[in-house]
């Protein structure tokens, strides 16, 4: 060995905990990932259960084909009640996202201009929706929007989701137009582009990942909040979480664990495409580093 | 000379103004960007916030329903007899009511200030026509407790307009006949104690979580990026999965029949009588909330983490700290704004939970949370309903400028 490779620094570990030390933490830190991922974990197959039971049967454990089967699949593709929520979620989360995503992008943009006035007070109003607990806004809105006659409406639903979702929008948009280098619209502008012209063809493709992601999370957050659609909603808005609840509460069936596992796919999808969105982000020309 | 001065100077006061044109224009540009957002949140979200704290102290019911009798205790200090005007008022009031269809709310809103308050409503309400003067007596005939004071005191109280009644409702005071503000009995005591329990509870909470939190986090931040990935993944499923689904899969997992129990009885520590009680009480509560704010705290935790640069634990290895001591003295304070922005933000939701309460928490696991909702859609007695909110709202907004002020909004991170 040279004595040059011999003094040459070598990245050293900051935290040496010796053997046991090592073991014993890993072990915590599985046992801690085992914590996060149990419940998802025993929900998938116990949806396929045969019985309606929700625990693991004898002939389940011995991987028995007859103690698996599609029935709870069957019975919510059978059932128009759980048809009605899925139409009912889908539509109350696309209409909230797509009014989060439009507002808070442009209140984004404003939020990251150099000479915003307010920029506190209206960071704060935005963040908001995040940090008051839902069921006092919940009981709110059943008064005012009871009183506007949006209470037992799809549109109140809309309405109430979009509140929820625009601090999602405003945290990814202000994230992402922040590392949005804006001499490049600049430039855009002096070589003759209309301000709205470089907004379309040079700003927009450039910040459509983090709007991606940001409407994902809008969208996630409709998809799953209950508090308003137990406060807001009547019998024809019923979302799939709502059915979830009555269906824990009043007549408990295994076809509960079948929706939530499709939920969780739901979940895994959105989860895939956020970061789609962030690595394509990240690989962009343009942006600060 | 002078005129090249003059020009130069005009040129320049041109300038400022034409800059200073479009700073404003440019300020205004941004106002404006943002302005749809702020009118649509003040209108959707903001009005009915006010909305609930304002029916927290404003109270107009019994004075719309009842109004001549209302007026007729204005000037009544609570002491000596009940005005004679009162009972004169009320039979002409309970007829307008019956017939406009609205006593139901007076009943609603006076059995809220005395229980037993209904049936002698009810029972006025139904002979208020065929009562006769004086008035003081045949109301006392139909229930002795109309002749009462303590009856009137209530009657007025229930009919202030503008009124505390729900804040000290919500913290367990009431008035007394001599209108001195005094604690209730023990057996009536419940929401001191339940304030209490939903601060513990999200104490708790945001205990465990940091413990079960902040080593994930760290070996997160520090391992390869193969396995950061995978952690990251299983960190973030149950974070984007929903809450609902979450409490259903601890429902499967804790109950009787459950998971967990049926694991327990197949191993050779219980036996099939030790099945144990771990859902619908607070146990349940705990166990479900920490796995659905886990994410909350590791996420902050690991932003703030991952943007440590390494070589600053290795100058103080070097310079001869213990690895103990480089982690108390370097690591941990540097990593200190991810665990204040976890511990607030896993603090403040779960003071607010509901759901999850409501379908796993037993009586013992119930929060302030549930108890809105059932002033809200059970007991109607909303203006109580606003009062608790009111109150759980101050808590959090405290919280939130704690938050702001130590750690500052920019450095929270979603995911």
């Amino acid at each position: 060995m040279s004595i040059a490779e011999a003094t040459k620094p070598r990245p050293r570990k900051a935290f040496d905990l010796g053997s046991a030390g090592t073991i014993a933490f890993r072990a915590y830190c599985l046992l801690v990932l085992a914590f996060l991922i149990a419940p998802l974990l025993v929900i998938v197959p116990l949806s396929f259960n045969a019985e309606p039971y929700f625990t693991f049967t004898q002939s389940m454990l011995q991987l028995d084909p007859t103690g698996w089967s599609y029935r709870w699949y069957e019975e919510l593709r059978n059932n128009p009640q759980w048809l009605e929520s899925v139409k009912n979620s889908f539509i109350v989360a696309v209409f909230s996202t797509l009014i989060a995503t439009v507002l808070g992008t442009f209140a984004a943009i404003g939020l990251t201009r150099p000479n915003m006035p307010y920029r506190g007070l209206i960071m704060a109003l935005a963040l908001s929706p995040m940090i008051v607990p839902v069921i006092i806004v919940a009981a709110g809105m059943s008064f005012v929007y009871g009183g506007w006659g949006l209470k037992q409406t799809h549109l109140g639903l809309i309405l109430a989701h979009a509140t929820l979702g625009i601090p999602f929008v405003v945290v990814t948009m202000t994230a992402t137009l922040s590392t949005f280098d804006r001499r490049l619209s600049q430039a855009a502008q002096g070589l003759g582009a209309t301000p709205i012209q470089s907004f379309f063809e040079v700003t927009f493709p450039l910040i459509m990942p983090g709007l991606a992601a940001g409407a994902l999370f809008a969208f996630a957050t409709s998809f799953d909040e209950l508090v308003t659609v137990l406060f807001l909603g009547g019998p024809d808005q019923v979302t799939i979480p709502r059915q979830m609840w009555s269906g824990i509460r009043e007549q408990i069936s295994p076809a509960i664990l079948a929706a939530a596992t499709l939920l969780i796919c739901v979940a895994a999808t959105l989860l895939i495409l956020v970061q789609l969105a962030q690595n394509q982000q990240k690989s962009y020309g343009g942006m600060k580093s | 000379m002078d005129m090249t001065v003059t020009a130069s100077q005009a040129l320049r006061a041109d300038l400022s103004a034409a800059i200073e044109r479009t700073n404003k224009r440019a300020r205004s540009s941004a106002f404006w960007m943002a302005m749809p957002l702020v009118a649509f949140l003040t209108v959707f979200f903001v009005l009915p916030i006010g909305d609930i704290l304002w029916r927290s102290v404003y109270n107009p019911t019994l004075s719309e329903v009842l109004p001549h009798t209302t007026n007729a205790l204005v000037s009544w200090n609570g002491r000596g007899n009940p005005p004679i005007r009162a009972y004169n008022a009320l039979p002409q009031d309970l007829i307008n009511a019956q017939s406009k269809d609205i006593l139901g709310k007076a009943v609603t809103r006076l059995n809220i200030e005395m229980p037993g308050f209904r049936s002698m409503l009810i029972k006025a309400a139904r002979s208020a026509d065929q009562l006769s003067a004086p008035y003081a007596p045949a109301f006392g005939a139909l229930d002795s407790r109309w002749g009462s004071r303590e009856t009137w005191v209530k009657f007025k109280n229930a009919a202030e307009v503008y009124t505390l009644g729900f804040y000290l409702a919500a913290l367990d005071l009431e008035r007394n006949v001599d209108g001195q503000i005094i604690q209730k009995p023990q057996e009536d005591s419940i929401y001191v104690t339940l304030f209490l329990r939903t601060f513990v509870i999200a104490g708790l909470v945001t205990v465990l979580c940091l413990f079960i939190g902040y080593p994930l986090a760290f070996m997160m931040a520090n391992t390869t990026p193969f396995w950061r990935n995978s952690m990251m993944v299983l960190v973030l499923l149950p974070f984007w999965t929903s809450v609902i689904v979450r409490t259903t899969a601890w429902i499967v997992l804790l109950q009787r029949e459950g998971v967990v129990n049926d694991l327990a009885v197949a191993s050779p520590f219980f036996a099939e009588t030790e099945r144990m009680d771990l859902i619908h009480n607070m146990t349940g509560t705990l166990i479900a909330m920490t796995h659905i704010l886990l994410p909350f705290m590791i996420l902050p935790i690991y932003s703030v983490m991952i943007a440590i640069p390494p070589h600053y634990v290795r100058a103080a290895r070097s310079l001869g700290a213990s690895a103990p001591g480089a982690f108390w003295q370097v690591y941990l304070p540097l990593s200190m704004p991810g665990v204040g922005a976890g511990v607030l933000l896993v603090f403040i939701l779960a003071a607010g939970f509901y759901i999850t309460p409501a379908l796993v928490g037993g009586d013992s696991g119930q929060m302030i949370g549930n108890f809105i909702s059932f002033h809200m859609n059970e007991t109607l007695n909303w203006g109580l309903a606003a009062a608790l909110s009111g109150l759980l709202l101050a808590g959090v907004l405290i919280m939130y400028f704690i938050f702001i002020r130590t750690i500052g909004l920019d450095r929270m991170r979603v995911a």
